[in-house]
């Protein structure tokens, strides 16, 4: 299995929770391009079977492979919240950055042939409005060791309590 | 125009052309999307008298107003033909993601006419139509021919609605199906099959702009929020499987081919039962925060893995109907019907009427010879592996499977004609249309909703059970409000159904489900969407003009008077147990509740639309052609 190895916050879904309803994706293609158009979301949900859903979006991993990838230096990540930036004015669309992410985190733009990467709405108060979006509350922006924590605790009471 | 494109794609499978038609904005205003969309575009596209598995008959797909925004449970269309099973208009709604797909690829509805020669699908891709080969489809189930199509178009963005077995069979119910979801009844999936059309294929990849985002976005993320509450608990918890107790206690559960309204049983098939023994995963429609798809699934015994969404109409007529009490069976059944795509309430109605035409000793082991059975098999009620082996046999139309593929209306006339027997008499269906899991006889202001039903016997297009159930009238009786209570429940649904919005949404607006909670919002939505200015009379025409169209539809078919029937049993036969026995419909009731019901709608006593009331309603080309 495939996992990153970030230290950093990004969005993560739980799919117990999620119920394939894709409003992440109208809601961040709209926060970012105006539109709701799902094929310009940068969280991405997927049926694999008819039970198996979930959606993806970028992990921050540490090394990024789609940053080390770049052959023209497009991408950089941010050393203080791990998001990837991508410098529209070096970046051609080559779509290397897609083949090295093994979280399918990335898409081109089919407007602008640039690549699209979550950045967590960085730019905005609230944070991800997938986040704050999702009925169900599949998602979240935590960090692995946040994640970690939570298991630990739900772990002890359920050893605890033996439910 | 924001919210439509303004272009409806026409696609003909016999000579491969397809041509771009443009109606103007005052046509949108009038019909909409959903079932009123696709009604009117049925009206306008075929001939009087069409043979409904002729070329003729075209399928009509209409989109739904919100779909492609985040306005919750707006991801539906409308599909209508003319119905194989009543000869009367069929229009089914569906959800999910196909419809979004579509909305995205500029299309407010397509028109599929003509007939193929060899199995294909239809790729709609943006604004261009490929005709496929799907000669390696043929034979697939539902779900299995939706991954072929992406696994073969390489992209998972694909999204189709497709028949399965049945529909290429011919089923008279077979259905269509897209996203694990149905159009589910009045026989479509025969009427794709009989132009030899396996599916159709849409990928859209344009944004839909609306004309007052911001708007639209505050008041979408407050419906969603509600909906996480009290007001759709029922459908997120256990989903409408909650339905099985609390009919059994009204003695409305049908049991047995509605020979009784209670069922021994009932704590088995509950939806209590479900949620805690085969639940898997709840999961959505495409644009929907309820997430009332209980995805179930057998863990062992003999149909261990069968696995499908269950709710309750599905869940009765192939339970407690069959005189079935183990839910594994029942999900079984059920997933026979989805993954073979047919419609899972005619499929349960129709082979109780065969069990009881079994037990009555017309039907006997012989009539049901089969590859698997070569000497046959007793179908008593009951009966977990007759049941099973039927549905097969439906869809697959061998042996006696073949009778039963037409439907409780016709395989009883033809047996009756050939044997001298009296079949109908059991025989649960409204113009052809197998019956619902809410009996008529201890609901009477639904006895009148129901066998007025435009597509026949549905629970969906009429909710006037809920006045009989709530309490609000005595579901025992008639007094002359009726008529007025069922021609407003017809229209309050059909706003619905034509937006679409799955109405499950319907107490999110205010918390109330009645039109003052819900139209002012909902006309706040279609302006957001399309800039328009709507009020709430606006609103309370939409399901007007709905209903009206699929009436007028009928009436130029030739529907009559007598037409507007219920099933023998529920007329004659009173149930002898539970809180609904001894009661029946009788043919003097029914026949007042339709003077009133006509009477309420503005109609003449023949059930004639006067031209003055369509003209009232914008409708001068209609009223020409059937107003009196």
């Amino acid at each position: 299995m495939v996992t990153s190895t970030s230290k950093y916050k990004y969005v993560t879904c739980d799919p117990d929770k999620c119920i394939g309803c894709q409003l992440c994706e109208y809601i961040c293609s709209f926060t970012k391009t105006g539109e709701f158009n799902t094929y310009r979301s940068r969280i991405r949900t997927i049926r694999a079977e008819e039970i198996l859903i979930t959606a993806v979006a970028c992990r921050t991993c540490e090394n990024a492979p789609c940053v080390i990838a770049c052959t023209r230096d497009a991408l950089t990540q941010d050393s203080n919240t791990g998001i990837i930036h991508v410098n529209a004015e070096r970046c051609d669309g080559c779509a290397w950055c897609i083949e090295a992410c093994d979280f399918g985190a990335i898409s081109i733009n089919p407007a602008t042939k640039l690549a699209e990467i979550c950045d967590q709405c960085e730019d905005l108060e609230e944070g991800p409005q997938c986040v704050k979006w999702c009925p169900k509350d599949a998602l979240e922006l935590t960090t692995p060791e946040q994640r970690a924590q939570r298991a630990r605790r739900k772990l002890a009471k359920e050893e605890v309590l033996g439910s | 125009m924001y919210g439509y494109s303004g272009k409806i794609l026409h696609i003909d499978l016999s000579t491969r052309k397809t041509w771009v038609e443009e109606k103007p904005e005052s046509w949108y205003k009038l019909y909409i999307g959903g079932v009123s969309m696709a009604t009117r575009l049925l009206w306008e596209n075929i001939e009087v008298g069409c043979d409904p598995l002729s070329p003729g008959n075209p399928i009509c797909i209409a989109n739904g107003i919100f779909a492609g925004t985040p306005v919750p449970v707006g991801g539906k269309y409308g599909l209508a033909s003319k119905s194989p099973l009543t000869g009367l208009v069929g229009d089914s709604l569906s959800g999910s993601w196909f419809s979004i797909a579509l909305k995205r690829a500029g299309w407010d509805g397509v028109v599929i006419h003509g007939a193929s020669d060899k199995w294909i699908t239809v790729f709609i891709d943006d604004d261009r139509v490929q005709f496929r080969d799907a000669s390696k489809l043929f034979g697939l189930g539902t779900f299995a021919t939706e991954e072929a199509i992406r696994a073969e178009l390489g992209d998972d963005q694909v999204r189709s609605a497709t028949i399965g077995p049945a529909g290429e069979k011919g089923v008279l119910f077979a259905n269509v199906t897209n996203d694990g979801r149905q159009a589910g009844r009045t026989g479509h999936g025969a009427v794709w099959g009989s132009k030899k059309l396996k599916a159709v294929s849409v990928r859209g990849t344009h944004g839909v702009t609306v004309a007052d985002p911001e708007t639209l976005m505050q008041l979408s993320f407050q419906i969603s929020e509600t909906s996480q509450g009290p007001y759709t608990a029922k459908y997120r918890i256990l989903g409408t499987s909650t339905n099985v107790l609390n009919m059994n206690k009204l003695g409305l559960l049908p049991t047995r081919n509605y020979q009784e309204g209670v069922f021994e049983g009932a704590e088995l098939v509950s939806g209590e039962y479900l949620d805690a023994h085969y639940k898997v995963k709840k999961i959505a429609c495409a644009q929907c925060p309820i997430a009332c798809e209980q995805m179930s699934a057998a863990p062992d015994g003999p149909y261990k893995g069968a696995m499908t969404g269950v709710e309750y109409e599905c869940l009765f007529a192939n339970g407690p109907n069959l005189g079935i009490s183990d839910l594994r069976v029942v999900i079984k059944l059920i997933e026979t019907c989805d993954q073979g795509g047919m419609d899972a309430m005619s499929g349960g109605v129709t082979v109780s009427w065969a069990m009881e035409t079994f037990e009555r000793g017309i039907f006997t082991k012989e009539d049901f010879k089969c590859a698997k059975y070569p000497e046959g098999f007793e179908p008593h009620f009951g009966n977990a592996e007759a049941a099973v082996t039927l549905m097969e046999m439906i869809r697959d139309r061998e042996g006696i499977g073949d009778l039963l593929s037409k439907g409780t209306r016709r395989a009883s006339q033809i047996v009756d004609a050939e044997r001298g027997t009296e079949t109908y008499k059991w025989a649960m269906n409204s113009k052809g249309l197998e019956s619902p899991g809410y009996d008529a006889r201890g609901l009477k202001t639904f006895s009148v909703g129901v066998a007025v039903g435009t597509r026949g016997g549905c629970h969906n297009r009429s909710a006037a059970y809920d006045p009989d159930i709530q309490g609000e009238v005595d579901r025992f009786s008639i007094d002359d409000t009726r008529g007025e209570i069922a021609a407003s429940s017809e229209e309050y649904a059909a706003v619905y159904d034509t937006l679409p919005l799955c109405k499950f949404i319907r107490r999110c607006f205010t918390g109330k489900a009645d039109r003052a909670g819900a139209w002012p919002t909902i006309a706040k939505l279609i302006n957001a969407t399309t800039g328009w200015n709507f009020g709430y009379d606006d609103v309370e025409l939409i399901g007007i003009r709905a209903h009206t169209i699929k009436k007028a539809f009928n009436i130029r078919e030739g529907w009559k008077r007598a037409d507007d029937d219920l099933p023998y049993r529920w007329k004659h036969d009173p149930m002898t147990k539970g809180a609904s026995a001894g009661h029946v419909v009788t043919d003097e009731e029914l026949e007042y509740l339709k003077d009133l019901y006509y009477a309420a709608k503005g109609w003449t006593k023949e059930g004639l639309i006067p031209k003055a009331k369509l003209l009232e309603l914008g409708m001068d080309d209609v009223a020409e052609e059937i107003g009196v």
